[in-house]
């Protein structure tokens, strides 16, 4: 098995995104499946000796799975706190996981792409991540890897209710498929809160990527199915992807019709966000995951020369979050150290980026509406 | 014991609700039929003798789980279960809370590998059919309209995926 620090040394595969197959308004595709034990108590109604007995059947399973080959696999009582937080803002476990001590366990494999929770609210919790919209792609993955797991584990089934889980919320499929979406066009134009309201009232359950509750830093928010029963999964992520695409369009039309209407607010606020970030000694964390927002928006507009700022912007998000910062300080920061390292890294990372080329946004004209009659 | 209509031996017995009483009748054949009661397919005769509300869930309810020790109390406190053997024991708790948690109240999704193969729809109807017959025969009346219920979601189920 794998050590924690060699794991955390890389980022996960699905943090790099942006890679150019299509609009990246799709960060990253998150499916979690919950699963349980036949007839044994769940984790928190369990004695320790009773979490003991599950994790000790359930553990060697998982790590069994070539999916797991060189997997990291720890109990959560030996880890850190600062370790435990750096795989919160992963996403690699909960927060409700990371409280927990003996009788639980996570195990990631190499690419951070499957994380296993065992011992969380459920027995057996697994989930895939992928970059960008990939949902039916991450569940097919689980499917594999829970076929060859129910060889071994009998897992809690009814015909009737289907998966069984602590939970009622989570019965039938046992599946939450979601995805995490950066909306800047939405929010600049003031269309976030209608639309993702109307997401909302369509029974999805939607939430600030960073943050608790509603929340949200970055311009990001996570879309994800709240019903499990009377559903099969095929429909669940159909229904699913087919509201993602639609928020998909109105961020991209809310896009164009600013760019259209206020280039120059555009032209600023990401000029604004490029200086900040790349010229500011000491940055909070709202401010900075703000202003890379931004910066992302700049470079899904085509206004940087650089075409590595996407995958930039996108690791920072994660490299910035206080766990990170003092996971790569090796000790423990108070908030005024923290915001220097976190200017300190942003400034690295940004050393070489040129400024955004404001022609890129009117290139009928190279410029501004109205420049021409100057000329 | 007599038929309550025309004093011959009864063998048709089930429960109605008359004036909001529950009460114990118990008829012929001859006489069931003539009261449409008794229908050839057995579940003419659940339908007929079980409106939605003729029963009360109250009486011969278990309260602890006999495997985990849960109760029902507890459940209704956190909202969740101790075991999943919990699902069969407190079924009249989560009836009432499942259809505002989720789009319905039947499983469409996969199964575990070891389920596979197992019963599809049709032949979980034909399953529950028989089974509601017999539950009206011992004169459960709780559980046969448990199954009643559970049949006509499925045969919503059924109508739906046409
Ligand atoms: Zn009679
Ligand atoms: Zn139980």
């Amino acid at each position: 098995m794998m050590r924690f620090k060699t794991l955390l040394k890389h980022p996960a595969d699905w943090m790099s995104g942006g890679k150019g197959d299509g609009s990246s308004v799709v960060v990253t595709s998150r499916v979690r499946l919950a699963r349980n034990i036949e007839a044994k108590p769940f984790p928190g109604w369990a004695d320790k000796s009773n979490r003991i007995d599950v994790l000790n059947s359930v553990r060697p399973a998982v790590e069994g799975l070539s999916e797991m080959k060189d997997a990291f696999s720890q109990s959560l009582d030996e880890l850190t706190s600062v370790q435990k937080q750096v795989l919160v803002e992963r996403h690699l476990i909960s927060r409700e996981q990371a409280a927990r001590g003996e009788g639980s366990a996570t195990i990631v494999n190499r690419k951070q792409t499957y994380s296993f929770m065992v011992n969380e609210e459920d027995h057996l919790r697994m989930q895939a991540i992928r970059s960008g919209l990939k949902i039916r792609e991450a569940h097919e993955g689980l499917v594999k890897i829970e076929d060859k797991l129910s060889e071994s584990l009998p897992l809690a089934f009814d015909t009737r209710l289907g998966y069984l889980t602590a939970c009622p919320t989570n019965v039938g499929t046992g599946m939450r498929a979601s995805a995490m979406l950066h909306l800047p066009g939405l929010v600049l134009s003031d269309e976030a809160g209608p639309t993702l309201q109307g997401v909302a009232r369509m029974r999805f359950a939607v939430r600030g990527f960073f943050g608790e509750g509603t929340e949200s830093l970055g311009n990001l928010f996570q879309i994800s199915n709240q019903s499990t029963l009377g559903e099969s999964e095929d429909e669940i992520i159909t229904r699913l992807e087919r509201v993602i695409g639609d928020v998909e369009t109105y961020e991209l039309n809310a896009r164009q019709r600013l760019v259209e209407k206020d280039p120059d607010m555009i032209l600023d606020r990401v000029g604004r966000a490029y200086g900040v970030l790349k010229y500011s000694y000491t940055i909070a964390s709202k401010e900075a995951l703000n202003l890379l927002s931004l910066l992302r928006l700049g470079a899904e507009l085509g206004l940087f020369e650089d075409d590595g700022v996407l995958r930039t912007c996108d690791l920072l998000l994660m490299d910035i979050q206080p766990a990170h910062l003092q996971l790569h300080a090796g000790r423990k920061l108070d908030a005024g150290l923290r915001d220097a390292i976190r200017a300190e890294i942003i400034r690295g990372r940004l050393q070489s980026l040129q400024p955004p080329a404001i022609g890129k946004l009117k290139p009928d004209n190279g410029g501004y509406p109205g420049e021409r009659d100057h000329e | 014991m007599d038929c309550e209509n025309c004093g011959e031996k009864a063998t048709v017995h089930f429960t109605q609700l008359v004036d909001g009483q529950m009460k114990k009748m118990s008829l012929c054949e001859a006489c069931a039929e003539k009261k449409g009661i008794l229908d050839l397919d057995g579940f003419g005769l659940a339908d007929a003798v079980m409106g939605p509300s003729a029963l009360s869930p109250a009486s011969g309810q278990q309260d602890t789980c006999p495997v985990c020790g849960f109760t029902r109390q507890k459940f209704q406190q956190v909202g969740r279960l101790g075991c999943s053997h919990c699902y069969q024991i407190f079924p009249d708790e989560l009836d009432s809370r499942l259809p505002n948690m989720h789009r319905g109240v039947i499983h469409k999704g996969r199964m575990p590998v070891g389920a596979r193969g197992g019963e599809l729809l049709q032949a979980r109807l034909m399953r529950l059919k028989g089974e509601l017959e017999e539950m009206i025969g011992k004169e459960k009346f709780e559980e046969a309209a448990r199954l009643r219920d559970e049949i006509l979601e499925l045969e919503k189920e059924e109508e739906l995926a046409k």
